[in-house]
């Protein structure tokens, strides 16, 4: 148990800087040589490597982490600031997903679990994360064994389900914190019911840990957790400038941190650089791409598979998205995080994350991004998987369209490259592309 | 011949369409095949014929079609800019384009001066595009230059419910297997097709004018049951298998 800690404590603090900083002096050497990348983008940015450290130090830390540390599995949305505060390692499952996508994994990760009669129709990162525990394969080396596991039904209600054959098959407890979906504003009866959710969730989560929740270090890391939610927040609003110093799809990945790491002093020293080389571009004038001309509102998740190829087609036209749904929605439920009112505060944060919100809502987030961005144009990604963040939008399509921005619905996938028409998809960008002047 | 100024090509799915027009637009020759997978020597084949009805050669090319990419045109469009251009062309009127293709349906909303203002399209799936009525035709074996006269002699019309290709093509065999005449079903099918195109039009203010393109506009049958389907009085562009490719030559007029 000590040996197993001490892994876990050197893998998680020291081992990946050093290898990563290995690695970085060598393409820095390289690069000298082979000059920078050219192409529709702008230089890339530094913190993407930083970035990668990160993410790799995480993982890596993960496969020491079981016997060493309780280990809880959560869903992205989850109130997190307890179990920070009684130090589990947490594995987002979504976040797994999403690198199974990037890696085309989900094809074959999910036809493990559908011979086990789960349907197509599900989400690809609940394929992605059942079928890696069927096939015994993940592109992450190995995910630690949870002791407890963690779900919030504010993003879907797949969650419930997903996490309910984990905990059969772990057989380990099961903590669902239930959001009932809001209209509007979180009535005073909603945000009661949450927080006695929350009160059993520190119960649970002690009793796993072996200690209880003490209330200075849950103070704390609300405090971490709104600090950060402020700093991604910043980071999105340098792309006010034209150009933008970087581009949606770069926000994509960079979002891993308020995702996975949120209330933690790493996420926030990671943002507090990001904003720093952000800054920087702007005030050098250097853009996320080379000749930005047209700028665009991103709605709905990724497509991880394609992103690349889909934001070379943006870019070689002018075209970069300047704000998506997706990125804010991180930057906006964080903020009504408030120490001084630990529980409430966390129970009104964590209802008003923005898939459980209403169309109103999301229309007028979206057109305000617009506005705010000087975005004239909006693509709509229709996920198979995802149904609560697609649905809806034909009409929200249709209300943009009123209020002046030429607007796509684009079908496709954020994990299944089955559910996606390469052809299809570049010809109605294309077709979109063309209504620019 | 002389005058030609700007060639379009429209490689399609199922036709392979070329126009020479003049500097004001006009179409002065045109090219017709159905498509040939070595679209490259389709293309030269096409451009051959076309210089020698025009006697002009080396004309800046437009091309559009599924197969454009591989044409090495001037200037590649998509096929919704090229019929929204070229139905515009035609008619000078705002309102609703429909092209029922052979392998995807669009319907095209045209603004006052030709924009496109928005789309909606059926590619995922055969149910709504010509490909549907060709499978079922085929199972019929009612020739395609012969629906007219099937519709014409149809006494009435004979429901069919499905729009799925597979689904539709059983529930026929079954009608025919039933007794149903098949003047009765063909007119069934088009009017299934109909409501399915005209699902894709969703709510459009009234008085709107629907326009139609494609080599699908010739067929009578489909223009009468689209006119009874959509929210507004339909006409057909003139030349209507032209429509991309004229669209595409006018992108490349100087
Ligand atoms: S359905 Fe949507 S919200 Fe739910 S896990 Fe999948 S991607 Fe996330």
């Amino acid at each position: 148990m000590i040996g197993r800690r001490v892994s876990y404590e050197f893998m998680s603090r020291v081992a990946v800087p050093l290898l990563s900083g290995a690695k970085g002096w060598r393409r820095r050497l390289l690069s000298r040589k082979g000059g920078r990348r050219t192409g529709p983008f702008g230089p890339p940015l530094e913190c993407a490597r930083k970035l990668k450290e990160l993410t790799a130090r995480h993982y890596l830390a993960g496969r020491y982490a079981d016997g060493a540390v309780p280990v809880a599995w959560v869903t992205s949305g989850f109130p997190v600031e307890a179990l920070r505060s009684l130090r589990f390692h947490t594995v987002y499952p979504e976040n797994h997903g999403a690198i199974c996508s990037v890696k085309r994994l989900v094809p074959e990760l999910s036809e493990a679990v559908e011979r086990e009669g789960y349907s197509r129709d599900l989400c690809g990162y609940a394929r992605a994360d059942l079928g890696s525990l069927a096939a015994g394969k993940t592109p992450v080396g190995r995910l630690p064994r949870p002791d407890l596991l963690c779900c919030c039904t504010n993003i879907c209600q797949t969650v419930l389900y997903w996490y309910r054959a984990l905990a059969d098959r772990f057989r380990v407890p099961l903590v669902v914190v239930d959001t009932p979906f809001v209209y509007g504003d979180a009535l005073p009866h909603h945000v009661a019911y949450v927080v006695d959710q929350l009160r059993e969730l520190a119960e649970v989560a002690g009793r796993i840990a072996g200690r209880p929740v003490d209330s200075a270090g849950l103070v704390e890391s609300m405090r971490l957790a709104r600090e950060g939610t402020r700093l991604w927040d910043e980071c999105l609003r340098t792309s006010l400038a034209r150009p933008s110093p970087w581009t949606g799809f770069d926000s994509f990945f960079h979002l891993a941190p308020i995702v996975a790491m949120r209330g933690t002093g790493e996420c926030n020293a990671y943002y507090r650089m990001l904003l720093d080389e952000l800054k920087d571009r702007v005030a050098r004038g250097v853009g996320g791409i080379e000749n930005e001309r047209v700028r665009l509102l991103w709605d709905n998740l990724p497509i991880w598979f394609h992103l690349r190829d889909l934001s070379t087609l943006l870019a070689r036209e002018g075209f970069n998205v300047v704000c998506t749904t997706y990125a804010s929605a991180w930057a906006e439920a964080g903020r009504r995080i408030d120490p001084a009112d630990p529980e409430g505060s966390a129970a009104r944060a964590y209802l008003h994350v923005f898939l459980n919100r209403d169309l109103p809502h999301r229309l007028s987030l979206m057109k305000r991004l617009c506005e705010e961005y000087g975005a004239t144009g909006a693509i709509l990604h229709s996920d198979r998987s995802c149904k609560p963040y697609s649905i809806g939008q034909i009409d929200l399509k249709d209300r943009l369209v009123e209020a002046g921005v030429r607007s796509l619905v684009l079908e496709a996938d954020h994990a299944d490259p089955r559910a996606w028409s390469a052809e299809q998809a570049d010809n109605r960008l294309r077709a979109f592309m063309e209504r620019f002047p | 011949m002389s005058g030609a100024a700007a060639i379009g090509i429209d490689a399609g799915s199922t036709t392979f369409k070329a126009v020479a027009i003049d500097g004001g637009g006009r179409v002065l020759a045109r090219f017709l095949e159905p498509s040939d997978p070595r679209i490259g020597e389709q293309a030269v084949r096409a451009l051959d014929a076309l210089s020698t009805k025009t006697g002009k050669t080396a004309l800046p090319v437009g091309a559009t079609g599924y197969g454009r990419k591989r044409l090495g045109a001037a200037r590649e469009i998509t096929e919704i800019t090229c019929h929204a251009r070229g139905a515009f062309f035609g008619t000078g009127q705002p309102g609703v384009l429909v092209d029922i293709g052979g392998q995807d349906t669009k319907v095209i909303r045209l603004g006052e001066r030709g924009e496109v203002l928005d789309f909606a399209m059926n590619d995922k799936c055969a149910a709504g595009t010509g490909r549907f009525l060709e499978v079922i035709l085929e199972r019929l074996r009612v020739p395609l230059e012969e629906v007219a006269a099937y519709m014409e002699r149809a006494a009435g019309s004979v429901p069919v419910t499905s729009t799925c290709t597979v689904f539709a093509e059983s529930e026929v065999v079954s009608l025919v297997a039933r007794g149903e005449p098949v003047e009765g079903i063909v007119k069934g099918l088009h009017m299934a097709l109909a409501l399915r195109v005209s699902s894709l039009v969703g709510t459009v203010p009234a008085g709107v004018r629907f326009l139609m393109s494609g080599g699908v506009a010739l067929n009578p049958g489909m223009v009468a049951a689209l006119s009874q389907t959509l929210p507004g009085p339909l006409a057909v562009a003139p030349d209507p298998q032209f429509t991309g490719a004229l669209g595409a030559a006018l992108s490349v007029l100087a």
